[in-house]
């Protein structure tokens, strides 16, 4: 894994991985590239900063766990693997098509990735149970857990929410891509999560607060693990769904649409012109 | 049977530093002693069931076979879908056992009645679905679960049925263990139903019926050849299972209907609807046909069934 990556080097990867996502999601008509688009800054931080992982190794038992549990914004994590070397770019032109693994809800048969989400609140209690298999066991590598702030308000994730700290799970980070927009609405509307910090608090987790596109503030927070021994942490990324292509961002449509032909060249010109 | 199930699984702990168990707060004066034993690879995941089969999915992921377990249908339906694409789809090697199969909480209502698991167990991919009838089966599929990866459910009883087989009786995965082996009809059973059905059986003789005996304490994978074999070497079949719709009766019959069997063929079970009265494990199975008397009588009609097709060919 590469100790110093500049912030100029991240922008970059994070810039070519939208790319990638929507040519992905164009080429098959597929939905949820805002969702994708939200969470590329926190994508590019993992895998090319925090995560000790080898795609030369991708079994190691020692490696890092990452799970993404947002599951239907599997194209970006896609992206992040084919450009770590764990399968060919190439590849990338499968998604979702006949006979590809590269399913439109993610797969663990596609190499790198750790488990198959698509239905939400299930990553969690994985990771739970990852990170206290390591700390039965004497085990050194960490789990990580990607979740939606949509998702949160399935059940399941306040159950293991409570787990967590019970077990002192310091080995446990969990990142929530607060975009502020669920399926059918602002969450403000469906499901207030606010005030969510506070919520982790009293649940007895470390709260780190970031904006989720400062790859300085990302990285410092994933820079020493654990942040805080004997409890998990998690790192509330406060996000816009769509970031980086200008109409697509804070934009329910984006959740559902995928790009016309038109679009698609719009949004890789605005993405090029970021660079 | 679940006397059998935790002294075993604290055997094979001890040689098989993998095994892991975690219950959802429940197994009072039941799984005391694996926690003694071995702390470091027991959890109470507290109540709640969800987290509890996604936390034995994620230690099965980094290496340990882990056993979840809790009464009833709350390890299976409450968290049905963690079962589904957690533990199944990964093929992970959790296995899920209940306790208090069928009608054991008889009397505490519906909502602990555990009776359409079979069903909904059955249709999951890469899951082993077992239902013992005593001890003897639950030890030897304790053993197997611990023993093989994958994922496994365990339908158990509750505690202080009789022993019904001899202590040696070979139990492998998907074979159905013959008892008797009369021709006038075969009766098939799964679960904690068997020595009724022994009994019913000792009554058929005095009726001059002798009757090919298999517990089948596997639901998948079921054992083909031996259903098969008893649509042709008997006069009928008869299952009968502590369950609704959906589980031995059904499978039984789909198989017969696949292989053109055109045999004699009754299914004794309870029915699709909630059953809302109190009453014993024993009343309420009775109330159902699940007796002595209700299998005798459904086993006589498959004789007669049967004498009449011979007559009529």
């Amino acid at each position: 894994m590469p100790d110093e990556v500049s912030v100029a080097s991240l922008r970059d990867v994070a810039t070519t991985l939208r790319m990638h996502a929507v040519r992905m999601l164009h080429r098959a008509k597929a939905s949820h590239l805002g969702s994708c688009l939200s969470m590329a800054d926190l994508i590019t931080c993992l895998y090319w900063k925090a995560l000790r992982i080898n795609p030369e190794h991708p079994d190691d038992p020692e490696r890092d766990r990452f799970i993404l549990s947002k599951g239907h914004a599997a194209a970006m994590v896609y992206a992040a693997l084919a450009e770590r070397g764990f399968f060919p770019v190439a590849s990338l032109d499968t998604y979702n098509q006949f006979g590809s693994s590269l399913t439109g809800h993610i797969n663990s048969d596609v190499p790198g990735v750790e488990f198959s989400s698509g239905s939400l609140g299930h990553g969690l209690p994985i990771g739970c149970g990852l990170a206290l298999a390591a700390k039965r066991a004497g085990r050194t590598y960490r789990t990580f857990v990607l979740v939606s702030d949509g998702e949160l308000d399935e059940g399941s994730n306040w159950e293991a929410i409570l787990f967590a700290p019970q077990h002192h799970l310091d080995n446990l980070v969990l990142i929530v891509d607060y975009n502020k927009i669920q399926s059918f609405g602002r969450v403000s509307e469906v499901l207030e999560l606010e005030p969510l910090a506070e919520k982790f608090r009293s649940f007895r987790w470390n709260v780190i607060e970031v904006d989720g596109h400062s790859f300085s503030e990302i990285a410092s927070a994933l820079a020493v693990l654990p942040a805080a021994p004997g409890k998990p942490t998690v790192i509330v990324a406060h996000t816009v769904k769509g970031k980086g292509v200008s109409f697509m961002e804070d934009k329910l449509l984006w959740h559902y649409k995928s790009p016309s032909d038109e679009q698609l060249q719009l949004a890789l010109s605005e993405l090029e012109a970021s660079r | 049977m679940r006397t059998a199930f935790i002294e075993t699984l604290c055997e094979v702990a001890a040689a098989n530093p993998r095994v892991f168990l975690v219950c959802g707060d429940l197994g009072y004066s039941v799984l005391e002693k694996f926690a003694d034993l071995y702390p470091d690879r027991y959890l109470n995941a507290g109540v709640a069931e969800q987290n509890m089969t996604g936390i034995a999915a994620g230690l099965a992921m980094a290496g340990y076979t882990v056993f979840t377990y809790s009464i009833a249908n709350f390890p299976v339906m409450r968290c049905f879908e963690q079962i589904r694409n957690d533990v199944c789809y990964h093929n992970a090697s959790v296995k899920v056992v209940a306790v208090g199969g069928g009608l054991a909480y008889g009397s505490q209502g519906y909502t602990h009645h555990g009776v359409e698991d079979l069903a909904v167990m059955s249709a999951l991919p890469n899951l082993v679905v077992a239902a013992p009838a005593d001890p003897v089966e639950a030890r030897a599929i304790t053993r197997l679960f611990a023993a093989t990866p994958g994922p496994g459910y365990l339908r158990l009883g509750k505690a202080g049925e009789p022993v019904l087989h001899k202590a040696d009786t070979l139990i492998e995965l998907g074979k159905a263990i013959q008892l008797d082996n009369g021709t006038a009809l075969t009766i098939i059973s799964t679960g904690g139903m068997l020595g009724t059905v022994l009994s019913a059986a000792s009554e058929l003789r005095t009726h001059g019926l002798s009757s090919r005996i298999l517990s089948m304490p596997f639901l998948v994978p079921l054992d083909h050849r031996a259903i098969l074999d008893a649509a042709s070497q008997t006069g009928g079949i008869l299952t009968v299972e502590e369950h609704g719709p959906g589980g031995l009766g059904t499978a039984v019959a789909e198989l017969l209907a696949i292989h053109r069997c055109c045999v004699p063929f009754f299914p004794v079970r309870l029915p699709r609807s909630p059953i809302k009265i109190s009453g014993s494990q024993e009343e309420l199975r009775g109330m159902h046909g699940l007796s002595v008397a209700g299998i005798v009588s459904s086993a006589l009609e498959i004789a007669r069934q049967s004498h009449s097709g011979a007559a009529l060919g």
